[in-house]
């Protein structure tokens, strides 16, 4: 809580601790004889203690021409209620709508700061080095090409090129990855990563501004300023309902008199308060009724928690409004590569190995392990467990043919193409496979061969699978790829349909042909890697790229950005979107409905203004709680 | 030229207020008040000087929602 809170729950305790006696002796049950002037009088200190800024707050708008405040409702409403003898009430009144204000303002201030936290990758300071000490500066201040100390725990405040040392970083605040990424002099890395073991030091390449950590941080900031339609249909709202409701009070206090009065229409009364002091009564319980607040905070609250949310699961959604599109996809089109496939070569098959597959795996990712080749990588990431370098001694690089190394200090290997098997005298099995193919020798005897090629990504076939389930009707490949290549992958992670042989140009037709299918209520999403899929990205409702990071043109074109490669999480984006869309929905009919209900009861005097401050208040904590659900998408 | 500014308001509808009040306001071309992220983002028109204008802002604001901050 902070001090405008502390201090307005205090006054809320002290005035309610005031008022709980005095309401005892005004309604007698607490029999005190009490004249009606002073009780009045104790009244007014609960009241002023616990409304004061309110009534402030009221004449300031009137000063300024902004009549129809929620402020000036409760001032009316309270003061009509104490004008008619009803203290316990008009302050009760009061009293209840504080308690309702200071639970939003928590409410609100408390998932602002858990979603901004989710959201936080924004470096503190960078170091830098002067006179051989260490200065911790603000990263907006770091020229381009300074050189920066980032230790060990610290976040990279800016991007930059590695000039001296090595170290893995953890990139998952960016990627949501935690598979540490290694890099050394020379490596580029990003700002918003985490260095974990090494001192590295950095020189930078891009202002603050320009930095990674900053665009994205940049990017969710600016989701929120990208309002939806519920959300402009709601602030429209607001700004007619209560000036509405204010007039339909005015005319229920008037009206119903003097129709009684000049045209002796029988008009109920009751005798507590005289004719007019009855319709005026209802209309003051009218006024508590229409301040719009409840629907006003839930509905950006929700749409607020719904991008938190979903940027901590690693979707970054542009806005809004692009929350409220993708609840409504009903058509999905797919690049293949490196959306489906991964777009990088992986270990796909071993071959003719009078070895264990996981022992060849292990022999070669060993003979590898100090190449930094992509197909190295390919093999230590196939073998996956840590590599002992201390394992491979006598290791040799004979470029353009491959490695050859002893492991274990006996086992002579030679890993590489054909052209090294016939160098070292073994005769190699040719491959039918497409891809690229390794041979091994162990011992100058043939060993086998390892088959790297593009392979589906793990997730795809499940991911097709969700979408189905999330209401997905047709799912789309667009390809370059031959079309045996496109019929194959499509069969097998289950996509409704296909487009093979397309140019890039293509895409963009093949989009917009399908476009024609699609509608207001049935939308279509273009999922790519951002490579070189921008136009499409742009032409498509809603624009979704993969592992965009790093790829600037794909983060400014697409509308959501899913910031790992899993294509599970487009089901998942979707989810969370339809999510969102029906609280926000629940909340604005909820909201209404009982706003609706209550006026019919205070119009017919029921109830009275017990019943409408309760219900205000309770709606809005209801709406603001069922709001608050949307953060919670990760088991989506 | 777009500007973004933090701001200190407490309730939604408020931030609505102050939104339209600065998109009244001579030389702001278009505004948004985000009430969840408390920033307001301006852009301004062609040649207008955005200390002057956000001076305007702030009184509008202020005449709108009294109880309102903006950290110029």
């Amino acid at each position: 809580m902070n001090k405008k809170q502390k201090n307005l729950l205090i006054r809320i305790i002290i005035a309610a601790v005031l008022w709980v006696p005095l309401f005892l002796i005004a309604e007698d049950i607490w029999k005190v004889n009490m004249h009606p002037v002073a009780l009045f009088a104790f009244f007014l200190v609960p009241y002023l203690l616990v409304g004061y800024d309110i009534l402030r707050k009221a004449v300031l708008g009137i000063k300024n021409g902004q009549v129809f405040d929620e402020n000036f409702l409760m001032t009316v409403a309270t003061a009509g209620a104490i004008a008619l003898g009803e203290y316990g009430e008009g302050v009760a009144v009061m009293l209840l709508y504080q308690i309702g204000e200071l639970f939003q303002s928590y409410a609100v201030g408390k998932s602002r700061r858990n979603i901004t936290e989710l959201m936080d990758i924004r470096p503190d300071y960078a170091n830098i080095e002067v006179d051989g000490e260490l200065e911790q500066v603000d990263p907006d201040e770091v020229e381009v090409g300074s050189i920066i100390v980032v230790q060990p725990g610290e976040k990279v405040p800016l991007d930059g090129v590695v000039v001296e040392g090595t170290s893995a970083l953890n990139t998952s605040a960016l990627t949501g990855e935690s598979k540490p990424v290694e890099v050394g002099v020379d490596s580029d890395v990003l700002s918003g990563s985490i260095n974990m073991t090494g001192v590295l030091k950095i020189r930078t390449t891009t202002e603050f501004d320009e930095s990674t950590a900053s665009k994205i941080l940049d990017l969710v900031e600016n989701a929120a300023s990208r309002k939806s339609k519920s959300e402009n249909f709601i602030s429209k709202f607001a700004k007619v309902y209560t000036p509405i409701v204010v007039y339909a009070a005015l005319a229920l206090a008037i009206l119903p008199p003097l129709a009684s009065l000049l045209l002796h229409i029988n008009v109920p009364v009751d005798p507590e308060y005289g004719l007019w002091g009855t319709w005026i009564f209802r209309a003051c319980t009218f006024l508590v009724v229409s301040c719009p607040c409840a629907v006003v905070i839930s509905i950006p609250l929700s749409f607020f928690a719904g991008l938190g949310g979903a940027s901590n699961q690693g979707v970054l959604v542009k806005g809004s409004n692009y929350l409220e599109t993708l609840s409504e996809v009903k058509v999905v089109a797919f690049d293949k590569t490196g959306t489906i496939t991964k777009g990088n070569f992986a270990v796909t098959a071993v071959h003719h190995s009078p070895l264990d597959e996981e022992k060849l795996l292990e022999y070669a990712a060993l003979a590898e392990a100090h190449s930094s080749h992509p197909i190295s990588k390919s093999l230590k990431d196939a073998y996956g467990k840590h590599i002992d370098l201390a394992r491979v001694t006598d290791y040799q690089e004979i470029s353009g043919h491959g490695i050859t190394a002893v492991i274990d200090g006996d086992q002579h290997i030679a890993i590489g193409n054909e052209k090294l098997m016939t160098k070292v005298g073994v005769e190699a099995q040719p491959c039918h496979h497409v891809g690229t193919i390794i041979h091994v020798a162990l011992n100058n005897e043939y060993c086998g061969h390892i088959v790297i090629s593009d392979e589906l990504k793990e997730t795809s076939k499940q991911a097709m699978a969700e979408l189905k389930k999330a209401g997905v009707e047709k799912t789309v490949m667009l390809t370059g790829d031959a079309r045996a290549v496109a019929e194959k992958v499509a069969a097998e992670v289950g996509l409704t349909d296909f487009r093979a042989e397309l140019l890039p140009a293509d895409k963009v037709t093949a989009v917009e042909d399908l476009l024609k299918e699609c509608s207001d209520k049935r939308r279509l999403a273009f999922v790519g890697d951002g490579i070189n899929d921008a136009p499409v990205l742009s032409r498509a409702d809603i624009g979704i790229a993969m592992g965009a990071l790093g790829s600037d043109a794909a983060i400014e074109a697409a509308d959501v950005v899913l910031m790992d490669d899993d294509p599970l999480k487009i089901a998942k984006a979707i989810k969370i979107s339809r999510k969102c869309l029906r609280i926000v929905k629940q909340n604005i009919a909820l909201a209404l409905g009982v706003k609706a209900l209550c006026l019919i009861l205070a119009t017919l005097g029921i109830g009275g203004m017990w019943v409408a401050i309760i219900s205000d208040v309770g709606v809005m904590i209801a709406a603001v709680l069922n709001a608050i659900r949307c953060l919670f998408v990760k088991d989506l | 030229m777009k500007k973004t500014y933090k701001i200190e308001v407490d309730c939604a509808n408020c931030a609505n207020n102050m939104e339209d009040a600065a998109k009244k306001t001579p030389g702001v071309k278009d505004c948004t008040v985000s009430f969840m992220t408390l920033k307001m983002k301006v852009e301004f028109e062609e040649g207008a000087d955005p200390a002057a204008v956000m001076k305007e802002v702030y009184a509008n604001c202020k005449k709108v929602e009294d109880d309102c901050e903006i950290f110029l």
